[in-house]
């Protein structure tokens, strides 16, 4: 297993009227080399993740590395936005607004199991059932905490897709927009089928006894 | 330091014969020995005090609501007694709905080392009403109000009951009840729309807004709006 | 020149509010006699520039908050005048959860709430489920209890060491203590096979045994963490700014600290000496040899000093744990309660029954109560359980240290700098994981 490294194929097209060509494909070469070795995070950090992530920050498993030992805990500052651990609803409006407070270019990497769908353990009244309902997010790192091996894979698999990125798709870098009326960005029915109850596990007693 | 310091001891108050403490062993379920502070509660407060039970070598007192805190101010000031710590307040109630819910408070004497549970028990379709015990305890203050966040249950006496874990202004209901679903009364898309319309941190509250020198500068009709409760946006 | 003077005329739709719209809060402070006595507010420093107070915001977002925490803190130039905490950032519902899952299935939970001191809160609910049951456990599963508990107090208070120093601006002890961390995390990995959330206990015992070596890699552990240690005090102890930023912050007297509930390091900075495994104590922690470190004035250089003693002490439980442990089985004999071992439980067809009987319903205590405490690096850390006689429990109460001491901090910030105000947040050692749960 492990990361695929092949020379992915670019589908550049290089007919007079597309705006690729050799130069555009040698500076998004350059961009996002750039862009992909010096990410610099935004620990939206909330529960145990955070400590598996100022972990994998530390000596040990050494995020500095990878360009992202500058935390930037101001968003304006920021390009990648970890959310670490669990996302209650009072919560929500808090993230929604630092995403929308970083600039562009920007991405997410929702790392452990409750920020990428809730959590099976924390399906109740209280947690947003994934943080893709808030903010969309680009890399989903599972784990309960993930090890700091399985956030530097996500992390390395997040390097790969800035690697992938074209300048002349002017739509990679469009502020997604939610729906004013309901404020979300995927529409409620899926919301709602997504995190449909799962399991017995909302019942209180399975004996009756 | 000028004076000599000198530590305040747990178990001072003791005598010197009483032995030092040790990890209980064998503790039996029923029939322990109670707190000798139950006995002094009976002793002084005669009916306020409707029963005392001992499971598991802890006593119990169900005490009469309205005269909380009253027993509690006794159980703090006694000499005899001396609860000067309060462990927890918390709430309990069953899965049978009929039973009346329980408010407990855990009390410790820390110059005695004793401990003791204080209960209540609030009937349903009575308001959920205890006295509050703030001004004996002032540790007293976030554990009532979040009792009160996820039951339901006022305290009498508290100077600033809010909701402290969920948002002022959410709208579900007291999660801790027995009848409050685990997932939440509304659908989940539902949830998402209500607390980023709601959004708490846009707005600040009446008490944070009394600080801004600003706001006699407001005209007069925002002013009043304000004092409604209407919150301001961002 | 004339003081500006603020006049509210509003409808109050809150309650306990007084006529200027503020919450009746009366700051205590202890006079000579020793009673509680209301303070007025600090003095201005320079009472020609008074002026407008101003309102700021801390968080929820924000490094120095240990966690999700808002801080509103109306300033009077840099001087805090009043502070404003607000939580419930990361209330995820473990209370009612708990009420849906088996005793064994909420053990995960205890990992969560706080995550800096997994074993030690697995061992805490573990303990409290073994009241409510009524049974006793082996002596191993003791030792390995206090082992757990004791290096979950070691790493508690690394990370606090750690992110203390980060917060008054000394950013490599954070470094040398995490290296430290990582042993332990490689330890418990293991022994359980988790870095931070172990889930180390079952009710009536442990998740497994401790594996080969794993006593040689403690005692190297306990032999060569102490050098490390010294190290970072010889960085900070003594250290000018070190001393110049944490004396005379946020000090509480010992009336004051017992009245509003705090516990832990916290409470014997102030000079009251209360743990719970000195007062009331639970896996034989009389017969373990330990000092327990008790400050003067309650500020947070004491808080400091008791929690790098504690550390100390924590080594010497450790070693004689090490000495101590028994040989013999780690879980009780009843599979009524704790699962059988696989091996019996796919050959025997009693075992096998229990191991149905356990992982569909779970065993079930007897109706009764329990409210068991320890004490955690944060402070006293309670569980309460209420069973009546079904395998899930009808209320699980986790009384939360941080919780309790947290709310003190309106009192300890006041009068002080808006920068000594990122220290004693950090002095507190809050986990908002605990705190909101």
């Amino acid at each position: 297993m492990g990361l695929d490294t092949r020379r992915v194929e670019t589908g550049v097209d290089v007919s007079p009227s597309s705006s690729e060509s050799w130069v555009t494909t040698r500076l998004d070469f350059l961009v996002n080399w750039g862009r992909a070795n010096s990410l610099w995070p935004m620990p939206f950090g909330t529960a145990c993740c955070a400590i598996e992530f100022m972990a994998t920050a530390a000596s040990k498993f050494d995020l500095a590395r990878f360009g992202m030992e500058r935390m930037s805990f101001s968003p304006r500052q920021a390009d990648v936005l970890i959310c670490a651990g669990r996302v209650p609803f009072k919560l929500a409006p808090v993230i929604r607004r630092i995403w929308q407070q970083m600039p562009q270019p920007k991405w997410s990497i929702a790392m452990g199991a409750c920020a990428s769908s809730g959590n099976g353990i924390f399906d109740n009244y209280a947690v947003v059932q994934g943080i893709d309902t808030i903010i969309p997010v680009d890399v989903y790192v599972p784990g309960c905490p993930p090890r700091p091996e399985g956030l530097m894979y996500g992390i390395m698999m997040l390097q790969e897709k800035v690697k992938k990125e074209r300048m002349a798709d002017k739509s990679l870098r469009n502020e997604m927009e939610p729906d004013p009326s309901s404020q979300l960005y995927i529409p409620p029915q899926l919301i709602d089928e997504l995190s449909e109850n799962f399991g017995n596990s909302v019942h209180q007693t399975r004996s009756g006894l | 330091m000028s004076e000599a310091f000198l530590p305040v001891l747990a178990g001072h108050a003791e005598a010197s014969e009483v032995a030092p403490p040790s990890t209980p062993r064998n503790v039996p379920y029923r029939g322990g020995a109670a707190n000798p502070s139950a006995d002094a509660l009976r002793a002084q407060f005669g009916d306020a005090i409707h029963r005392v039970d001992v499971v598991w070598a802890e006593t119990t007192v169900y005490v009469d609501r309205a005269r909380v805190a009253e027993i509690v101010r006794w159980l703090h000031d006694d000499p005899q007694q001396r609860y000067d710590y309060c462990s927890d307040i918390t709430a309990v109630e069953f899965r049978d709905l009929d039973r009346p819910i329980e408010v407990v408070w855990h009390l410790r004497s820390l110059p005695f080392r004793r401990f003791i549970r204080l209960k209540a028990l609030l009937p349903k379709g009575q308001p959920l009403v205890v006295p509050s015990v703030y001004d004996i305890y002032r540790g007293a203050d976030w554990l009532e109000r979040e009792c009160y966040d996820m039951f339901g249950i006022r305290f009498e006496g508290h100077p600033d009951l809010r909701r402290l874990l969920m948002w002022e202004q959410y709208k579900e209901g007291y999660p801790l009840r027995k009848d409050f679903p685990l997932r939440g009364r509304f659908s989940r898309s539902e949830q998402l729309r209500q607390i980023l319309a709601q959004n708490p941190e846009a707005k600040y509250s009446m008490e944070e807004l009394t600080v801004l020198e600003a706001f006699n500068d407001l005209p007069g009709d925002m002013r009043q709006r304000l004092g409604k409760g209407e919150q301001v946006g961002e | 020149m004339a003081t500006t003077t603020r006049t509210v005329e509003v409808e109050l739709s809150t309650t306990g509010l007084d006529a200027q719209g503020r919450p009746q809060r009366v700051p205590l402070a202890t006079d000579e006699a020793g009673n509680l006595v209301p303070i007025t507010a600090p003095p201005s420093l320079e009472p020609e520039l008074e002026g407008e107070h101003m309102l700021i915001n801390i968080g929820p977002q924000h490094p120095a908050t240990h966690g999700v925490l808002r801080l509103v803190l109306e300033l009077d130039g840099e001087t805090v005048v009043r502070c404003i905490p607000h939580i419930g950032y990361l209330h995820c519902g473990f209370e009612k959860t708990g009420e849906y899952r088996q005793y064994n299935q909420i053990i995960p939970y205890t990992d969560r709430e706080d995550y800096l001191n997994s074993p030690g809160n697995n061992v805490a609910f573990a303990l409290g489920a073994e009241r409510l049951f009524g049974i006793e456990i082996t002596e191993r599963c003791k030792v390995l209890r206090v082992m757990a508990a004791e290096l979950s107090r070691l790493i508690s208070h690394c990370v606090w060491l750690g992110t203390f120093c980060i917060d008054i601006g000394a950013f490599t002890p954070f470094l040398w203590i995490f290296q430290q961390r990582e042993r332990v995390y490689t330890m418990l990995e293991n022994w359980v096979g988790a870095r931070l959330t172990t889930t180390t206990t079952r009710v009536g015992g442990m998740a497994a045994d401790i594996p080969d070596g794993w006593t040689e890699d403690l005692a190297h552990f306990c032999r060569t963490f102490p050098k490390v240690l010294a190290e970072c005090e010889t960085m900070l102890s003594k250290n000018a700014i070190w001393v110049g930023r944490t004396v005379g912050l946020g000090a509480m007297s010992a009336d004051e600290a017992v009245n509003y509930g705090l516990s832990g390091p916290l409470l014997r900075a102030s000079g009251v000496a209360y743990d719970v495994r000195k007062d009331f104590p639970y896996l034989d922690y009389e017969t373990y040899d330990f000092d327990v470190p008790v400050g003067q004035t309650g500020d947070v250089y004491d808080r400091y000093l008791v929690r790098v003693e504690e550390m100390k002490q924590s080594i010497r439980i450790l070693e004689q744990a090490l000495a101590r442990l028994p040989d013999g089985p780690v879980n009780i004999d009843d599979h009524r309660i704790i699962l059988p071992p696989k091996t019996k439980a796919t050959s025997d067809m009693e075992s096998m029954i229990h191991h149905f009987k356990q992982v569909m319903e779970g065993p079930r205590p007897p109706i009764g109560e329990a409210y068991v405490a320890v004490e955690s690096p944060k402070g006293e850390k309670g569980y309460y359980m209420v069973s009546d006689g079904t395998s899930k429990p009808v209320r699980w109460r986790i009384r939360p240290p941080s919780f309790v001491n947290l709310s003190a901090i309106p009192k300890m910030v006041e009068g002080h700098l808006l920068s000594d105000v990122i220290a004693i947040n950090a002095s507190i050692d809050i986990v908002m994981g605990e705190i909101d749960r």
